[in-house]
């Protein structure tokens, strides 16, 4: 069995080798069983010379050997297989069938230890594990393992969860899903044996599902409208689905069913009824999954004759689209094995899979609230399956890019940035080639209109990844309008005029001390006559800053530096303390960040990393970055992607350094407590590793100013946010003018996104927000955003 | 179970170590384990730092980009090192990264047991990279051919121009 198995692996020629080696091994020096159960049971059911049946039989015959001395451990492992290895629950339902027929004992061991997973799975919150557990189950049945009664009591218990009173929608939709998303593998066999009860438990079930408040639907669309495909909610879509399969007579087309095989040895089989399962109970701590709305991009018309992609109602479009959100699971490490298992899928013939494939992977680079992945992935598993696939795959690519581009009125915000950013990845790696006349329609566009924002931004992605002169050359000269500037630092002081500027003496000055090497106390020095206006002669009357000083030392420091990111992060060290006293309060934060934008306006990458950088350097402040964003003089820029990449890097680091600080409280708590109980046992405690009182209080107070600088970077977000949609609002409704504007869109869009992006975070002040700034008199349109979001958990 | 988990798949070691490195092997291989810095290779020496900073900051914060230069002539020759913040980021980018394109060339990273002043400089014999000295193709992206080719070339067209003009 050995030998065969180990030449069936399939995956890339290098990694074969090192597998191939490291068994072998094992095989000769036959040192741990243990290893060599887990191995022969995890890889059946893969690829293989022998047909699947006689593996089976196989290997059941010799765990059945093996179960007198390794019973326990052969038990764990099928556990193992149950939540680890879904994509191949059939063949491990008919393992353990074969197992129990031939030792009943043996059978009822494995249902016990798998019900005990499940409970614990449940009220750890283990979801996604529980929803594996209770399928297995469910299709062991199937297999002559369970009675199904049993089962349907089960299924029973978790539907009455929707009875239960005060309890969060999402709890009693994750039930239902858990007996839902087991019906395609079960549900003949219940229609056969138990119709009445099944009949009665879907009557509760559809009560259930219509009663369902969605208001939380909108914030997570990938698309506003539904044309040409409806945008459904996980749990209604499914209901379809499974409607659709029971008047199928619960027949379905797609899942492997190897017991079939054997039938006539499982109806022999002993049957085990199930103990009775109890949902644990709400609690507050439990965190129950948020609901999803299901992605739709091509239908049957879309895919090219030969093969039919399953209607958005088929339950044969759900089993596949999980097996492939399985297999991207399970790879998500390794896109090369990703991209391979993907096209390996087994069904290939009988659907368009490269479509399928492309549906689900943009279907998660575009899931809100956030990927499961990072974005990098999905790109560089697109340039596998390019690769595995050269013939076909980039077409079908190209298709969906298409579409997605026709249909980008609609799109949601957050959505379209990621479209940007693959998209500009994608040519990156393909030379830049791409067919740009058939979107000349965006050239002549308003600058907001959505197709017209797209193609601009994924050239300035594009400038990023390569370089001005290139970009230029690869678009039709007619898109001259949508190209952007040609990156460059604007230096005042040396420009045509400069002679009549208050400042200009001085910044020639600095200029050449720096240049021979001054120290930061001279450079400070040299700055000290300097009046406190603002550069354009006006006076300032506020003392907490000095315009003038900042720009003339700020835009000299930022023009020497211009030359790459590490000669301005050179400058910016050598010359850290003067930058701090300079912008030693927050009006003086903001003015520092407003002539980094006068300098670097066109060289947007330079404005993200030197942002960041001043942020971490405490130069500036995470409230005054927000503050800046928000200012008049970034009006113009307000809908550009490149200010919503710094607003969120920002409050990401805001979070990291809250973080960080908590834990390592709670680190120095751990300390202090192992360091009593020690002592408690008589033991020596060692002094230096035991954090005193007074650190930890010392500790505490830095974490709470932390966690209070977090909760007003949200306020001042949220509350900018406000101002500047309440003041859109009331001049479109003066002016008598329709508020739906694109950069409404673009705006109202990037609030939620601040919401959706942060869930985690924003659900923790969620109660202050309510009080204090989304409150009963802001604008409806602002305030649905707010309710929408807080349905997410209700 | 307590024994170590190496890495496995795209984010274990190479074959490759740095024979400067200055510790024993064991020491050199924990440096690489728990390293955040990357080798970048197979650059065009045309490649800036932005560009470099662009595509691997997809895969986390960077924290440096320390370009690699020519000893003689201080100029990019093709490498770099990217330093971020956080182990797992290192790890993506070693996972998505590799082998996919920057500037149109497929480029490689390996781990690096962190920098160190004076590595940022080609260690090939004329300055530039080892692998620059004794290439046999013609990569107009990294200077033309391999440096001896290129001087084999001259050395050859010199002598038959200095043939034919006397």
């Amino acid at each position: 069995m050995d030998r065969r198995r180990r030449h069936t692996d399939s995956f890339s020629e290098d990694e074969d080798d090192d597998r191939g080696r490291k068994r072998r091994r094992i095989a000769t020096d036959d040192v741990d069983i243990e290893d060599r159960l887990e191995s022969l049971i995890t890889r059946v059911g893969e690829k293989s010379t022998s047909s699947l049946e006689s593996n089976l039989e196989g290997l059941a015959s010799v765990l059945e050997t093996d179960i007198p001395n390794y019973k326990h451990q052969i038990m764990k492992i099928l556990c193992q297989c149950v939540v680890k290895l879904p994509e191949k629950l059939t063949v491990y339902t008919t393992l353990v069938g074969l197992l129990n027929a031939k030792n009943y004992n043996c059978g009822g061991e494995f249902v016990e230890m798998l019900m005990r997973n499940l409970k614990e799975a449940l009220k750890a919150g283990e979801f996604e594990n529980a929803r594996m557990m209770v399928r297995f189950l469910a299709d062991l049945v199937n297999c002559h393992v369970l009675v199904a009664t049993s089962l349907l009591q089960m299924f029973d218990s978790f539907v009455e969860v929707t009875l239960e009173d005060n309890i969060p929608q999402v709890r009693s939709d994750i039930y239902i899903y858990l007996v839902l998303s087991a019906l395609p593998w079960v549900g003949r066999e219940l229609f056969e044996k138990k119709e009445m009860e099944l009949n009665n438990m879907l009557i509760t079930i559809d009560n259930y599902l219509s009663k369902r408040q969605k208001i939380h639907l909108p914030a997570l669309r990938v698309w506003t409208t539904d044309g040409p495909h409806l945008q459904e909610e996980y749990l209604d879509c499914l209901w379809a689905q499974i409607k659709n399969l029971r008047s199928n007579k619960w027949m379905e087309k797609q899942i492997v069913r190897p017991y079939l095989a054997f039938d006539s040895v499982l109806c022999d089989a002993l049957q085990h009824t199930l103990p009775q399962i109890i949902p644990p109970s709400h609690n507050k701590s439990v965190l129950y999954p948020l609901p999803r709305v299901v992605f739709r991009l091509f239908d049957y018309t879309d895919v090219p004759q030969g093969s039919v992609l399953p209607g958005s109602h088929a339950i044969e479009r759900y089993l596949i689209e999980e097996q492939l959100d399985r297999i991207i699971h399970t790879n998500h490490v390794e896109r090369k094995d990703c991209a391979m298992a993907l096209l390996g899928y087994p069904a290939k013939n009988k659907i368009p899979l490269n479509y399928m494939i492309v549906e689900v992977m943009f279907g998660q680079l575009f899931s809100l609230p956030r990927a499961p992945y990072l974005d990098l992935f999905y790109g560089s598993t697109f340039i596998e399956l390019c690769k595995l696939q050269p013939t076909t795959m980039p077409e079908v690519l190209a298709q969906a890019s298409e579409m997605l581009f026709d249909r980008i009125d609609s799109m949601h915000s957050i959505c379209v940035e990621r479209f940007v950013q693959w998209f500009a990845y994608h040519l990156s790696n393909f030379q830049y080639k791409w067919s740009w006349d058939d979107w000349e329609e965006c050239v002549n566009m308003d600058a907001n209109a959505p197709k017209s924002k797209f193609v601009r931004e994924v050239l300035l992605q594009c400038l990023r990844f390569s370089y001005h002169q290139r970009v230029v050359e690869s678009v039709p000269e007619s898109f001259a309008p949508l190209l952007p500037a040609e990156p460059k630092a604007h230096y005042r002081y040396e420009q045509e005029g400069a002679g009549s500027l208050t400042g200009t003496m001085h910044a020639h000055k600095l200029i050449s001390s720096i240049r021979s090497k001054c120290t930061p106390e001279e450079a400070a020095i040299s700055m000290k006559e300097l009046p406190n206006v603002y550069p354009n002669g006006q006076e300032n009357e506020n003392p907490s800053f000095n315009p003038l000083k900042i720009d003339v030392f700020f835009s000299t420091l930022l023009h020497l530096g211009s030359k790459s990111i590490s000669h301005s992060f050179a400058a910016l060290a050598k010359f850290h303390p003067n930058l701090k006293s300079l912008a030693e309060f927050d009006d003086g934060k903001v003015c520092l960040l407003k002539v980094l934008y006068e300098v670097w306006k066109t060289n947007q990458q330079m404005m993200v990393v030197l942002v960041d950088k001043l942020l971490r350097t405490e130069v500036v402040d995470c409230s005054s970055v927000a503050n800046w964003l928000f200012s008049f003089e970034m009006q113009h820029d307000f809908t550009s992607f490149y200010v919503w990449e710094i607003m969120h890097s920002t409050i990401k680091k805001m979070s990291r350094h809250v973080d960080q600080l908590q834990q390592e409280v709670d680190n120095a708590h751990d300390k202090q407590e192992a360091a009593k109980r020690k002592e408690q046992d008589g033991l020596d405690v060692l002094d230096d590793d035991v954090p005193t009182d007074e650190a930890i209080e010392r500790m505490e107070e830095r974490l709470e100013s932390a966690t209070s600088a977090q909760k007003n970077l949200f306020l001042v977000i949220f509350q900018r946010f406000i101002i500047v949609l309440t003041e859109h609002l009331a001049r479109c409704e003066s002016a008598g003018v329709d508020y739906n504007t694109p950069w409404y869109k673009w705006v109202i869009e990037r609030l939620q996104q601040v919401f959706l992006m942060h869930h985690e975070l924003v659900f923790r002040y969620i109660n202050t927000l309510e009080q204090l700034l989304f409150t009963s008199d802001v604008d409806i349109h602002i305030l649905e955003v707010f309710q929408q979001f807080c349905a997410l958990r209700s | 179970m307590s024994k170590r988990k190496l890495p496995k798949g795209s984010i274990s070691l190479s074959q490759y170590r740095d024979q400067h490195f200055r510790g024993n092997r064991s020491e050199q291989e924990k440096c690489l384990l728990e390293s955040t810095t990357l080798y970048v290779g197979n650059l065009s020496f045309y490649t800036s730092e932005g560009q470099i900073h662009e595509l691997f900051s997809r895969a986390g914060d960077v924290k440096r980009i320390i370009m690699g230069l020519d000893k003689v002539q201080k100029t990019p020759c093709g490498f770099c090192f990217v330093e971020y913040y956080l182990r797992a980021d290192a790890e993506s980018a070693m996972r998505y990264i590799n082998g996919t394109r920057l500037d149109d060339r497929i480029i490689r990273t390996d781990w690096d047991a962190g920098f160190k002043e004076g590595r940022q400089y080609g260690r090939g014999k004329t300055g530039g990279q080892v692998r620059d000295e004794y290439r046999t193709d013609f990569d107009d992206a990294r200077g033309g051919y391999g440096k001896m080719l290129a001087n084999k070339i001259r050395r050859s067209s010199d002598l038959s121009s200095s043939l034919a003009s006397s």
